[in-house]
């Protein structure tokens, strides 16, 4: 074939050099396969320390707040000692300093959250106490009457 | 707002992520790259198997292809919820997904379909050029025309009788390469889709020959519904210079050339389409017949929720009518076009009703989604993703190929203009 | 002739390499996976979710979306509750309200579009809460189908997303079988659970497993033999969702019923 016919080829060639060049700056140096292999594991290595680096909200951990707080733990003898504090007091973030106070939630809907009575078979739901919020004084917290770190209907009064 | 909320109503148990995520804009990416596929289809048949009739609409259908192009990634673009990293399909392609393979295929399509017009009209850009380099006093507009078409030679001044044949060849194994290239770009569409095992509706091995034959269908018929608008756009204006020249054809003429031409394309139109309607009938009875878990929900948007959408508009209107209007003897070209228009409606409702449909009902096979298209544009999302949107997409390639006339003699009578 | 032989050779050799990182693929149930342990010794994060203990509190949801910070009124969650209340004429009702994220606080079910069924206890067979959560699937459906390699399997085994390179085309929340993506409201990026990456690799629990105060969620290593969830996994009768889709999910629950999808 004459030589004309091939300039689109060239044409062609020319775009997937500048595809190339194009990708060599563009694609992250990290970019490649990794432990599953190119099916699943094909990926940029750095996005791993973006989920590892990511910041803890929650403590969750049953010591961290005796040290100021120590005089909340009788919970730990009644049967809330299963809940941990941030459930309802909120996140610990950077606490004492950032944020200087949680803020608790003290909703009636938190506690109606278990104490909604359902009575589910071979539900664990169905075998706590419950209350009928309709009926039970409408619009008052619970903690009004309750102290949910000792929870016990005895110890109401 | 989380996206797909605003357009999307759950009934009964539907899981808390679940929403139409694919909105209209995915059901006009597998049409718009349909009528690419097709419109291509159509055009090689004259390119390849030498059917002559074609001629006339073969080489409008290769431009109009072209013009197709791309709208076809037009769609997905609007849809991407981060467009500006779209770019990332040919920078990192995972191979695994289906569509990883669109950069690379699509970008593979366009060039072939792109050669293949430099070739049929490269005699074109040579004579302009040439004829705009004598020009003596050139305006600015004549000058940059000058660089333009110089640039479309690609240098490649030689229009002699051997080299002309060439390009004939070259077209002919650029359209030989192109269809199964275009019939790939389709056919891993309906990949896309049918490979999604977690969607009872789209998985079928069937869904990408299903897609590729409605592309082919909806190609031919959008080629038609052009053609004979231009056609008659353009006995209006032979009807209307009579007076002043009389060396033009005649509207009757014009009139015997196109209804030859719509007949016998309309022929290659009634294949097709009685092969697609075969094709989604025979993956309907096949579901109904082997009834397995999924079964349940899907008879029940089937031949519930979305019956009006599948049995009515798509297999009624889409299908039947058209079937009736193209077998009656003579057909004429009122009927014709008429025919294309819903057959052209009913492919789109084809892609509705996989796209929204697949997605109308819950992966806990125990509940539906209901799609509302938002028709107003309030906001960026509601205009790419809604009404707006689609007609945007729609109109594109129209005013993309009244641009391509400009450049190239699509409807040159000129034989000797061209190959 | 012989670059010919020498071609096929190394075409042969070119197949034969490409088959091995596909047996590393075919390693999928706990069995094997802890029959690995002696091979390659590591991590291979899995989650256990005892549904007799679930009392849908939504506890779990709270805290994930706090810190996960997915914005907390935003319908979308990385965990969720689903209830199922099974009638004794044979009708079955589920629903997840906001996913849980407020517990279980009606008796009535959420049919969707405001509408809810009353349910009298008298007519319950029975009735449980099941959470719901990223299977972190062996075979991940959503890494397969990721156009540009955004969300990718840690060595770990927990599916991560790379927020910074994902498009946004929403396939793999297509192919997810268990509906755990979506896209992040404020990010417009893929999002979903990754047993909070950030916290078992510091040595603490996911934010649902400390938040559950009933201990219906535990996460544990299924290559370390000692772990108390691979104990379980192995001795008693777990089962995990959909298992037909070939996902191998490495959440596995107990106390799992039919009507569970």
């Amino acid at each position: 074939m004459k030589g004309h016919v091939w300039r689109p080829l060239y044409a062609v060639i020319c775009l997937v050099v500048l595809v190339l060049a194009a990708r060599y700056f563009m694609v992250p140096k990290d970019f490649g396969i990794y432990e599953r292999g190119y099916m699943y594991g094909f990926h940029r290595k750095s996005a791993e320390d973006y989920w590892k680096t990511f910041k803890v909200k929650y403590q969750f951990n049953t010591d961290y707040c005796r040290d100021c707080h120590a005089e909340k733990y009788s919970i730990m003898q009644t049967p809330h000692a299963i809940i941990h504090c941030e459930n309802c007091h909120g996140p610990v973030l950077d606490h004492p300093t950032d944020p200087e106070k949680l803020s608790v939630d003290k909703k009636r809907e938190l506690c109606l959250r278990c104490h909604l009575p359902l009575s589910y078979p071979t539900s664990g739901r169905a075998n706590i106490r419950g209350v009928d919020p309709i009926t039970h004084n409408p619009g008052i917290e619970c903690s009004a009457c309750h102290n949910p770190h000792m929870p016990s209907l005895e110890a109401m009064k | 707002m989380v996206h797909g909320e605003l357009w999307t109503v759950k009934e009964l148990f539907v899981l808390p992520n679940e929403y139409i995520y694919w909105s209209i804009q995915i059901v006009m990416y597998p049409f718009m790259t349909g009528l690419v596929a097709g419109a291509f289809v159509l055009s090689s048949l004259y390119h390849v198997f030498g059917i002559k009739q074609l001629k006339n609409m073969a080489r409008f259908s290769l431009v109009f292809s072209f013009a197709l192009l791309p709208v076809a990634m037009m769609p997905l673009m609007l849809h991407l919820q981060q467009p500006q990293r779209g770019i990332e399909v040919l920078m990192t392609p995972h191979f695994t997904s289906a569509i990883a393979a669109f950069g690379i295929v699509f970008s593979t399509y366009g060039l072939i379909v792109a050669s293949e017009l430099w070739f049929v009209y490269r005699k074109h850009f040579v004579k302009t050029a040439l004829s705009l380099r004598r020009k003596a006093d050139k305006n600015p507009l004549d000058q940059v025309k000058h660089l333009f078409f110089s640039a479309l030679t690609l240098g490649a001044y030689d229009v002699s009788g051997a080299a002309l044949h060439q390009d004939e060849k070259a077209v002919k194994i650029l359209a030989g390469i192109g269809i199964p290239v275009a019939c790939f770009l389709h056919g891993y569409a309906g990949f896309i889709f049918g490979s999604v095992k977690a969607n009872a509706l789209w998985m079928t091995p069937l869904m990408p020959v299903i897609f590729i034959m409605s592309a082919v269908v909806s190609g031919i018929a959008l080629c038609m519904l052009t053609y004979i608008v231009v056609m008659e756009i353009k006995k209006f204006n032979v009807r209307r210079a009579q007076s002043s020249s009389s060396n033009l054809p005649t509207s009757e003429a014009i009139k015997g050339i196109e209804l030859n031409e719509i007949r016998i394309t309309a022929r290659y139109l009634l294949f097709f389409l009685l092969f697609a309607i075969s094709l989604e009938l025979l993956d309907l009875i096949f579901r109904g017949y082997t009834a397995v878990k999924t079964w349940d929900i899907l008879r029940s948007v089937i031949y519930g929720k979305d019956f009006t959408d599948i049995f009515i508009l798509q297999y009624g209107v889409g299908n039947l009518l058209p079937l009736i209007l193209f077998l009656w003897p003579r057909l004429t070209i009122r009927r014709a076009l008429v025919g294309v228009i819903f057959v052209l409606f009913g492919v789109f409702m084809m892609r509705w009703n996989v796209v929204i449909g697949g997605q109308s009902f819950s992966l806990t096979f125990a509940g539906y989604m209901h799609y509302h298209l938002p028709i107003i544009p309030r906001n960026w999302e509601t205009f790419k993703e809604g009404l707006a949107g689609a007609l945007m997409v729609a109109a594109t390639p129209f005013i993309l190929f009244w641009l391509f006339c400009k450049i190239l003699p699509v409807f040159s009578q000129d034989s000797e203009e061209l190959h | 002739m012989i670059s010919r032989r020498s071609f096929l050779k190394n075409a042969i050799k070119g197949v034969a390499g490409l088959s091995i990182p596909l047996s590393i693929i075919g390693i999928a149930g706990p069995r094997k996976l802890f029959a690995l342990n002696n091979v390659t010794a590591g991590v291979r994060w899995a989650f256990l979710i005892n549904t007799y203990k679930c009392v849908g509190c939504g506890l779990c949801v709270k805290a994930c979306k706090t810190e996960n910070e997915i914005p907390y009124d935003a319908n979308v969650t990385r965990t969720w509750i689903e209830r199922y209340v099974h009638l004794k004429d044979g009708r079955v009702f589920a629903d997840t309200p906001k996913g849980g994220r407020d517990g279980f606080t009606t008796s009535k079910i959420d049919l969707g579009e405001g509408r809810y069924q009353d349910i009298d206890e008298k007519d319950i067979d029975k009735a449980f809460f099941v959470p719901k959560l990223c299977n972190q699937c062996e075979n991940p459906p959503c890494v397969q189908v990721c156009p540009v390699g955004a969300t990718f399997q840690a060595s770990d085994g927990v599916v991560l997303i790379d927020r910074s390179w994902c498009i946004g085309c929403g396939y793999c929340i297509m192919a997810c079988p268990y509906g755990v993506r979506f896209f992040h409201p404020v990010l417009q990026v893929a999002e979903k659970c990754n047993f909070c990456y950030h916290r078992i690799n510091k040595g603490l629990k996911p934010a649902c497993v400390d938040a559950c105060p009933f201990g219906a969620r535990m996460i544990g290593n299924i290559k370390d033999p000692e772990d108390p969830v691979t104990k379980v996994i192995m001795a008693e009768r777990v089962n995990v969702l959909k298992s037909e889709y070939g996902t191998k999910p490495q959440a596995y629950y107990i106390g799992m019923d039919e009507e569970v999808r």
